[in-house]
């Protein structure tokens, strides 16, 4: 029997060798909420 | 660095470095806890025979099994790997700008009390950014935005729209120009309502990316606040425009954005209020930021009513979906998958270093709610940064810089917080605005936990 599920995640150590392009988003005036726009991540 | 906690009779952890979010058995929460807290193999096993009577030895392995996959595909005390990067970070981003707030007017047409810029003239003269000066920030953006391709724009005030032919020249003007620069302008509008017209609406419609419709829910919340210069109310002059503005808007971006204070500490009824009576889906509610001891500003004896308040809007999105009619809260959209890469998440927001704001002056400021203090003031548009060492304070805070995120499980989740409302409480942009942090914290459970609901009800 599983005891845990793990939802499926953007892996943030895989992100530090794509991440940080810059093209995403800067309404309330949360970092959470910004969707990544890189195609290739 | 593991978070443990139980909502809507779900048992969620969430591994902080990894990013991973897992729902467990009664069991494995407990011996994750007890692991988390250095106990050995042994000493686990002993406390989980003791509180789970009725589970067989295999029980007991398997759960053991599960939890060391876990650390196995590092999704489970994951180390923090990442306090490298922040000083990284600098040289990461250079000297880049791709975001600029244009303040367009330093002017209202309302005069809301809890108004962070002095209801619209922001502690100083009233003014309206000229075409010339709009004109010259939109250059100084595209010749400070290096490789960037993606630049945004918001018109913001005081109120915006009353400057609009402003705001529909700079369009024009930055259309002429951007594909030769090789550049894609995002415009957004944050607007009172106040001055919409139908020519407004369908500029708006065809050029912002996003528009932002400042709204405080029911008709009485609203008008406690949200009055013009008479002290009259706002909501029936603007209540039927952004019910046409939307509609004509169709399938484009928008946010219904809402203010709660100590006055409306159930503010689930301001949302339903917006979505049920008003036909809105896209909704922000914002807890206002105050000096502790005004009379609207939130207080300490509030936490546990809003914390409830949080719960419970996230179950009734949740049965909204269910039966087929969504709505979105802007702090509960948040996508697992596609989430902010690490570089975002220890950085922030840019303010102060790849997105600023404008004044009507051409002013150059961290951002809009830096506006008129002059401590903050970087340089102007046509000198570009002259403060340098103030742009430096804020290239060089990060989420591994604010002492008091160290041992936060939500850090890579708010990226240290705001740092206007850090400056406005503690005096220092590296400080941290912890009655904020708290609401935060609270909505990312509620968040996490819708997550899990949706995924487990799409696994059947």
């Amino acid at each position: 029997m599983k005891h845990i599920i793990t939802l499926s995640t953007r892996d943030l150590e895989k992100s530090v060798e794509h991440g940080g392009c810059g093209e995403c988003q800067t309404a309330c005036k949360g970092i959470a909420n910004q969707n990544c726009e890189n195609e290739n991540n | 660095m593991i978070h443990q906690y139980l909502m809507n009779g779900r048992h969620i952890v969430l591994d902080v470095y990894s990013g991973s979010i897992h729902v467990t058995d009664p069991m494995a929460y407990a011996a994750i806890g007890y692991l988390e807290k250095g106990l050995s193999r042994e000493e686990v096993l002993q406390k989980l025979k003791v509180e789970f009577p009725e589970s067989t030895e295999q029980d007991f392995l398997d759960c053991f099994s599960d939890i060391d996959e876990l650390i196995e595909s590092k999704k489970l005390f994951t180390k923090d790997n990442y306090a490298p990067l922040a000083g990284k970070l600098k040289s990461h981003s250079g000297n880049v700008i791709k975001a600029l707030c244009l303040l367009v007017a330093h002017s209202c047409n309302l005069a809301c009390s809890y108004c962070f810029a002095s209801q619209g003239h922001y502690h100083g003269e009233s003014g309206l950014m000229s075409f010339e000066t709009g004109k010259r920030a939109l250059d100084f953006l595209i010749e400070n935005s290096g490789t960037r391709r993606n630049l945004e724009v918001d018109f913001f005030g005081g109120e915006p729209l009353v400057n609009f032919q402003v705001c529909k020249d700079l369009v024009a003007y930055a259309r002429s120009i951007e594909k030769e620069k090789g550049k894609n302008f995002r415009f957004t509008l944050t607007t009172n309502g106040v001055g919409l017209t139908e020519e407004i609406m369908d500029w708006a419609n065809e050029e912002c990316h996003n528009v932002v419709l400042s709204l405080d829910g029911r008709k009485e919340v609203n008008d406690r606040f949200r009055v013009d210069r008479k002290g009259k109310g706002s909501y029936d002059q603007i209540v039927p425009k952004f019910q046409r503005f939307v509609e004509k808007r169709g399938d484009k971006e928008y946010y219904m954005r809402g203010t709660f204070s100590h006055f409306n500490t159930d503010f689930t009824e301001d949302i339903a209020h917006m979505a049920d009576e008003l036909g809105f889906k896209e909704l922000s509610m914002e807890p206002v930021v105050l000096k502790p001891g005004e009379p609207s500003a939130l207080t300490e004896e509030d936490l546990p009513i809003l914390y409830e308040q949080y719960e419970k809007l996230a179950l009734d999105l949740l049965r909204r979906k269910k039966a087929g009619d969504p709505v979105t809260f802007y702090h509960y959209m948040v996508d697992l998958d596609r989430g902010p890469c690490i570089y975002k998440r220890i950085s922030g927001c840019g303010s102060g270093t790849e997105y600023m704001a404008v004044s009507a002056q051409g002013e150059l400021y961290p951002c809009h709610q830096f506006v008129s203090d002059k401590e903050y003031k970087l340089g102007d548009i046509w000198n570009g940064i002259t403060k340098e060492e103030a742009r430096e304070e804020f290239r060089n805070t990060n989420v591994y810089t604010r002492e008091d995120c160290g041992k936060c499980w939500a850090k890579l989740y708010c990226a240290g917080g705001c740092a206007a409302n850090a400056y406005h409480s503690t005096g220092d942009i590296a400080g941290t605005y912890e009655y904020g942090c708290k609401l935060f914290r609270k909505r990312m459970e509620c968040a996490i936990m819708m997550k899990v609901e949706e995924s487990l009800m799409e696994q059947g």
